[in-house]
């Protein structure tokens, strides 16, 4: 069954904690990956990889650059997924 | 009539008897990087895991690097340079197209009249020469193979590419390739992946710069380089051979563990290509290898040397007693091409 938009929002933060170390509860729609999170441009690959995997959905890299805030990749994620 | 031909017959098995290195003398901190670019130790550091790369000078060729490290790599392995009897070279910068600079390094090295050639698989390059290596030697084409690795990747470097510029180094690694009575070299896993040869490349082929003329032109102005071309460098798409290197390149180490017959259990030292230490931790990391796995970090002080980083790494984790004689290592190579090689080998 495919995720709600919370359901991601709360898996991306998931990821981003295990990746990044940021704590959960900073991971919302409006945070920027790379200027309020703290993932530079190789950990949002990780990010990028671990979603896909949990959300059955693929993330070409030309889309990975358009994802700059936690609400772009959680509204791809909910187009794209599986 | 079709005459009964001999078959080749060579030795049973092949291994690495030896490994030697060479490292360009002048040292190059991030400091000197940032003379031309907008950025910082801190976030190289973080990017890349590089604190220092070694620089060749003018008289640190790619065949006086070469010389050096397989004079060391010939001691080693105990043997003598006449008894080498193929000489492969793998190299993205050795800047004439011909003659090959295996030759030229045969020579010099005294090994007398071995075949000698190079070969061009980029990161992978040492991957490729080994696995050469190997089958010359089972199947009896040479006892002894001389395999180097060698980059001048600084005369590739666009000093100006704040992505680049503090990415790559310079030296030459090289092993010598000999009979064994037990498997030593286990069985390659190799390929290329052309459908991304846009990812790693060098921005602008050479006859950009041509000035004489063309074969079918109508003279020599046709091809001349207009004043703004750049000095061809090596460019790449970080993102795209991030998540290549780590997630493609960690299922094909395990493939090579797998046909090696060898669990991550039993491994001793990993030495995957030194091309950015955030790579080395996430393949790592990946792989899920235990902490009894020594693996090779020589990318903080000797940057991304191409072909030449594996056999450098090795020797070095030899030369500190972090590896020892008889360890049993995955070695894996990556880069442009796109291509790769791994591979379980016995330490010599």
């Amino acid at each position: 069954m495919a995720a709600t938009q919370e359901e991601i929002v709360k898996g991306l933060a998931e990821i981003v904690n295990e990746i990044a170390g940021i704590p959960v509860e900073d991971v919302k729609l409006d945070k920027s990956f790379t200027d309020d999170l703290d993932v530079d441009s190789l950990s949002m690959v990780e990010v990028v990889v671990a979603a896909e995997e949990r959300f059955d959905v693929k993330i070409p890299d030309e889309d990975v650059k358009n994802l700059k805030t936690v609400g772009d990749a959680s509204d791809y994620i909910l187009k794209h997924q599986g | 009539m079709t005459s009964k031909i001999k078959p080749a017959q060579g030795a049973p098995y092949a291994r690495i008897m030896g490994v030697g290195g060479y490292r360009p003398t002048r040292v190059v901190p991030n400091e000197e990087i940032l003379k031309h670019i907008d950025s910082s130790d801190e976030w190289i550091r973080s990017r890349s895991g590089i604190a220092t790369r070694h620089w060749a000078g003018p008289d640190e060729t790619v065949a006086m690097m070469s010389v050096e490290a397989a004079g060391k790599a010939i001691a080693d392995a105990g043997l003598t340079p006449e008894q080498i009897g193929a000489v492969i070279v793998s190299t993205v910068s050795h800047f004439k197209q011909t003659p090959a600079i295996a030759t030229e390094i045969a020579h010099r090295i005294g090994a007398g009249k071995p075949a000698a050639f190079d070969i061009s698989a980029g990161c992978a390059g040492f991957g490729y020469g080994l696995t050469l290596a190997r089958g010359m030697v089972t199947d009896g084409s040479a006892e002894y193979v001389l395999v180097i690795g060698v980059e001048r990747l600084s005369d590739l470097t666009d000093l100006e590419d704040r992505a680049t510029a503090f990415l790559f180094g310079d030296g030459a690694g090289a092993v010598i390739v000999g009979p064994a009575k037990e498997p030593a070299i286990g069985p390659t896993v190799w390929g290329s992946e052309g459908d991304k040869s846009e990812t790693i490349k060098q921005t602008l082929a050479w006859d950009v710069y041509r000035t004489t003329p063309v074969p079918g032109g109508d003279g020599p102005e046709e091809r001349t380089a207009p004043e703004a071309v750049r000095y061809p460098a090596i460019t790449q798409e970080g993102q795209a051979v991030f998540r290549w290197a780590v997630f493609e390149m960690a299922k094909v180490a395990q493939q090579a563990l797998d046909a090696a017959g060898v669990s991550p259990d039993d491994l001793d030292v990993f030495i995957p290509h030194q091309a950015n230490m955030r790579i080395i931790d996430s393949m790592v990391k990946t792989l899920k290898l235990p902490e009894s796995v020594t693996v090779a970090r020589d990318v903080e002080t000797t940057g991304n040397t191409s072909a030449a980083s594996i056999p450098l790494a090795m020797e070095r984790l030899l030369a500190t007693g972090q590896a020892k004689s008889g360890d049993t290592a995955l070695v894996i190579g990556f880069g442009a091409g796109l291509v790769y090689a791994a591979t379980v080998v016995t330490l010599p």
